[in-house]
């Protein structure tokens, strides 16, 4: 199911700025590979590419390419829906819809599309249970998500990714608007799902790197500079600009 | 509750060759007309509300002395014959007003939706073109719609007062709209699309979903302001004093049955003009308070 | 560069073009129906626009009987009825916009800013009827007053004391607008940054006096606010028409019956059997269209402007904060 993330000479652009130059790298399936680098260094840019959502951006332009295993990314037939269908994301904030009750928002994925899927409860159990909230929210499913922390918010967006089935989870920093219990929660989450997953996490925090993650790729002004295993990144980086970020001299 | 001005004790005054009494009168005299000048802004408001209290009350009052069931089941009667009612006006206000929303509301919200959406030149011209047609005289809509469809099709009609009042609702409706769905957080769209959903059923199913709320109050309050609507109707709908005959025939409506009754030199059509105006400003003045109490987008800064 | 490139040129889902077709057409739509009122409306009245021109407009007898058709006297009545309204409506806007946003306590805000706005609520019919049963009469005491203490010499103060006609009219149009200047300026009051302010009240000033700073921050948004609720008055119909006196004089004296171009319309167009009078007044429906459109073109450049100014400035503080 999980597969690895090719990604050959990856740029990208908004309008005339380019904010990703010729990154390539492997990230490994079944594993969290933390994205970590000085804000505006292009982690986000970055990580939407690989969902296919910086085209979204207006002025966004991607060329280069990426593969879900051998499969390309990117091409004239290939459609985006399927590909952020295997690509599920979280966003910074969490962004429960409104409109819509604590379980529909699980199953949204599917809801959101035309025709009736069936056995949709069960799917919501399976999905909350993986994102670690089934026990908080199980006897208010029709409760407004609004209503929950936002640690909860986020885990609940985390089981709405999880419910489409994909193979690859982006997650851009989702803990920096949490509180450090929920903190520690999704963390806790994010290390479950490598299990099953190709997990990407985009991060600030050097500590929630290295705890969670088995691979580091350092960003500096929309260059890949560095990219090994967490641990040999940290303790022993092969490049000064590595070392100097992650002993923060900037940041 | 007031900011005082600066105390006069510490100052060198000296230096700005004015005496200590001069200052004291200077300080005076700012706060004196500090207080005329606040004074005043209240005055305005009271001046303001009084007209509205009048008209309400002046409506209120004459209007329910000739409130009756006869006058929502009957049709009216000739001068000098008691009794009577306007149900053909009431009726004839809902269909118009219906007519109105049913080809203005689809155009209007749509409209809008491509507003928000859409950043193209073709966006921008649109929008200038809602903003200008929202300032365009009702009666001069009516005007163009009497050359559009009283002329070619040799009669007014419902259909003829329906556009009008339709074409009245569009730029409203519109903007409105478009303000409502631009107020839903970018994130919701994307969140959307990033669970593999196509653009156009996040656009309807999250995006317009979330804006509903605000669209619908929208619709609502423009709704009541056509329906209070006279000057397009009196050459596209017309007038009629019986049951409605069908949409290709004229029509009665409540405004233009008010305005007929309160210019006629008759007291009984004048009793029955006020009475026709308190159920309009009732139903306009519900129809206001409903859109309120749906309340706008959560995401309105209000 | 060897990279292999991938130019945007992606699978459009075809339901999202087929839907992006449909808004856009929606769009044309509405393109359509401003065109589709000014075709129209052009047609109706092109057989005096082709006899009469623009002379039209500075002709002063209409007497559609004889075919004399003259406008001077509607779009004098129109101007004066609408500078009267302006000239009451302004002073009262403004002072509610500034009891709202800088002097209500936040309890009495929405009653009364919802109350202003049920004004803009009511029906152009009912005002016309109030107008004509309660307001009139309160005109025509106030005018015998005025006639009594001997003004009746000042032109303006000229005539018998109908109650009907220019000062009514001016009146009525003037509670129709204020919500709109109120509403507008308090955008604008908004508009205008709290550093502003407290700059001004940290340097001693009144609260009026810093009122002035914001008065004076906001001006053009303030024009823009005025020009816009002229618009309003000049197009306003229906209430216009009941309390006016629909006569076609120009006269200096505010008491005099009139008429204006909205007015005239309603009165007269279904009366008219001539083909010339039907033109004639569609012309007029012509130019007051063209007076609104100015009118609101204008609104529209000055209120952008402040909001302009006002992001730019917003923008400006947004950098240097954290
Ligand atoms: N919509 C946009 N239009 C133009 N430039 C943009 C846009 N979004 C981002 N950028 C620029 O692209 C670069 C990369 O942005 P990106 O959001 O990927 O950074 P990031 O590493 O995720 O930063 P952060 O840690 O603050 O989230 C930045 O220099 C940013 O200014
Ligand atoms: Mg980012």
């Amino acid at each position: 199911m999980a597969v690895p993330i090719r990604v050959e000479h990856l740029n990208a652009a908004f309008g005339p700025f380019q904010a990703l130059h010729d990154v390539t790298l492997t990230l490994p399936a079944r594993q969290v590979t933390a994205i970590i680098g000085p804000s505006g260094c292009g982690k986000s840019t970055f990580v939407r590419c690989i969902n296919r959502m910086h085209e979204e951006t207006p002025g966004g332009r991607v060329w280069g390419q990426i593969y879900l295993g051998d499969e390309p990314v990117y091409g004239p037939d290939v459609d985006p829906v399927v590909i952020r269908r295997r690509v599920g994301m979280v966003f910074q904030r969490p962004t429960p819809f409104p409109t819509m009750s604590i379980l529909e928002n699980v199953v949204a994925g599917y809801t959101l599309l035309p025709g009736r899927p069936r056995d949709l409860e069960s799917l919501a159990e399976r999905s909350l249970r993986q994102a670690g909230l089934w026990d908080e929210v199980k006897d208010r499913l029709r409760d407004s998500p609004l209503n929950l922390s936002g640690g909860q918010q986020q885990r609940l967006c985390i089981a709405r990714a999880l419910a489409v089935e994909p193979e690859v989870i982006l997650l851009d920093e989702p803990c920096s608007s949490l509180d450090p219990i929920s903190t520690a929660k999704v963390e806790e989450t994010i290390m479950e799902l490598a299990q099953r997953y190709t997990v990407v996490l985009v991060t600030h925090n050097i500590q929630q790197a290295t705890r969670v993650s088995q691979h580091t790729a350092f960003f500096l002004l929309g260059r890949l500079i560095e990219f090994g295993p967490t641990e040999q990144l940290f303790t022993n980086p092969a490049n000064e600009q590595t070392e100097a970020y992650i002993t923060g001299r900037f940041g | 509750m007031s900011q005082e001005p600066l105390a006069a004790t510490h100052l060198p005054l000296s230096r700005w060759g004015i005496s200590r009494r001069q200052l004291e009168g200077r300080i005076r005299r700012r706060r004196w007309a500090d207080r005329i000048i606040r004074g005043l802004m209240v005055a305005s408001v009271v001046v303001v509300l009084i007209p509205l209290f009048s008209l309400l009350i002046y409506v209120g009052r004459s209007g329910i002395q000739g409130l009756d069931l006869a006058f929502f089941t009957q049709l009216p009667k000739p001068v000098g014959m008691p009794g009577g009612g306007m149900a053909n006006a009431i009726v004839g206000s809902l269909i118009l007003v219906g007519l109105a929303a049913a080809i203005g509301v689809p155009v209007g919200v749509m409209a809008g939706v491509f507003l928000a959406r859409s950043t193209s030149r073709l966006a921008d011209g649109v929008r200038f073109v809602a903003q200008v047609l929202n300032g365009v005289p009702s009666i001069v809509v009516g005007l163009a719609v009497y050359g559009l469809m009283v002329v070619p099709m040799q009669t007014y009609s419902a259909w003829a007062g329906g556009v009008a009042l339709a074409l009245i609702m569009i730029p409203l409706v519109t903007l409105n709209t478009e303000e409502m769905v631009r107020l839903v957080p970018r994130d919701l769209n994307e969140a959307a699309l990033a669970l593999g959903v196509p653009a156009w059923l996040a656009t309807l199913r999250v995006v317009v979903r979330t804006a509903l709320p605000g669209i619908l109050t929208g619709i609502m309050l423009a709704l009541a302001r056509v329906a209070g609507e006279t000057a397009p109707l009196l050459f596209t709908a017309l007038n009629n004093a019986f049951w409605h005959q069908g949409l290709s025939n004229p029509i009665a409506s409540l405004p233009v049955t008010i305005y007929n009754y309160a210019i006629s030199p008759y007291p009984e059509w004048h009793q029955k003009a006020w009475t026709g105006a308190l159920v309009l400003v009732a139903m306009v003045l519900i129809t206001n308070v409903l859109a309120r109490f749906f309340g706008r987008s959560r995401y309105d800064r209000r | 560069m060897n990279q292999p490139l991938h130019h945007p040129t992606r699978v459009v889902n075809r339901g999202d073009r087929l839907f992006r077709g449909i808004l856009r057409l929606f769009g044309l739509v509405v393109l359509a129906i401003a065109l589709l009122i000014l075709v129209e409306l052009w047609e109706v009245a092109r057989p005096s626009v082709e006899r009469f021109g623009l002379r039209f407009l500075i002709e002063t007898q209409w007497d559609p009987v004889r075919e004399q058709f003259g406008a001077l006297p509607f779009v004098y009545g129109t101007l004066v009825s609408s500078l009267i309204a302006i000239l009451l409506a302004v002073p009262l806007g403004l002072g509610v916009a500034f009891f709202l946003s800088e002097m209500a306590p936040r309890w009495l805000r929405e009653p009364v800013s919802f109350l202003v706005e049920l004004l803009a609520a009511i029906p152009s019919v009912v005002y016309g009827l109030w107008g004509l049963f309660v307001l009139v009469p309160i005109i025509r005491s106030l005018e015998l007053a005025i006639l009594r203490t001997g003004l009746s010499r000042v032109p303006l103060f000229s005539g018998a004391p109908y109650g009907i006609g220019m000062l009514s009219a001016g009146v009525v149009l003037a509670i129709m607008i204020v919500p709109t200047v109120a509403a507008v300026s308090r955008e604008v009051f908004r508009a205008v940054p709290d550093s502003q302010r407290e700059a001004a009240l940290a340097l001693g000033a009144t609260r009026w006096e810093a009122m002035k700073v914001v008065f004076d921050y906001g001006r053009p948004g303030i024009v823009g606010a005025v020009v816009l609720a002229w618009g309003r008055a000049l197009g306003e119909t229906m209430a216009v028409n009941m309390v006016i006196g629909n006569q076609p004089i120009i006269s200096a004296s505010l008491f005099s019956p009139a008429h204006t171009m909205a007015s005239v319309i309603a009165s007269e167009f279904n009366e008219a059997v001539e083909p010339m009078h039907v033109a004639a007044l569609a012309e007029i429906g012509l130019a007051l269209l063209g007076l609104t459109l100015l009118l609101s073109a204008l609104a529209r450049l000055l209120v952008l402007r402040v909001e302009r100014r006002s992001r730019g400035r917003q923008a400006a503080q947004g950098v240097t904060s954290p």
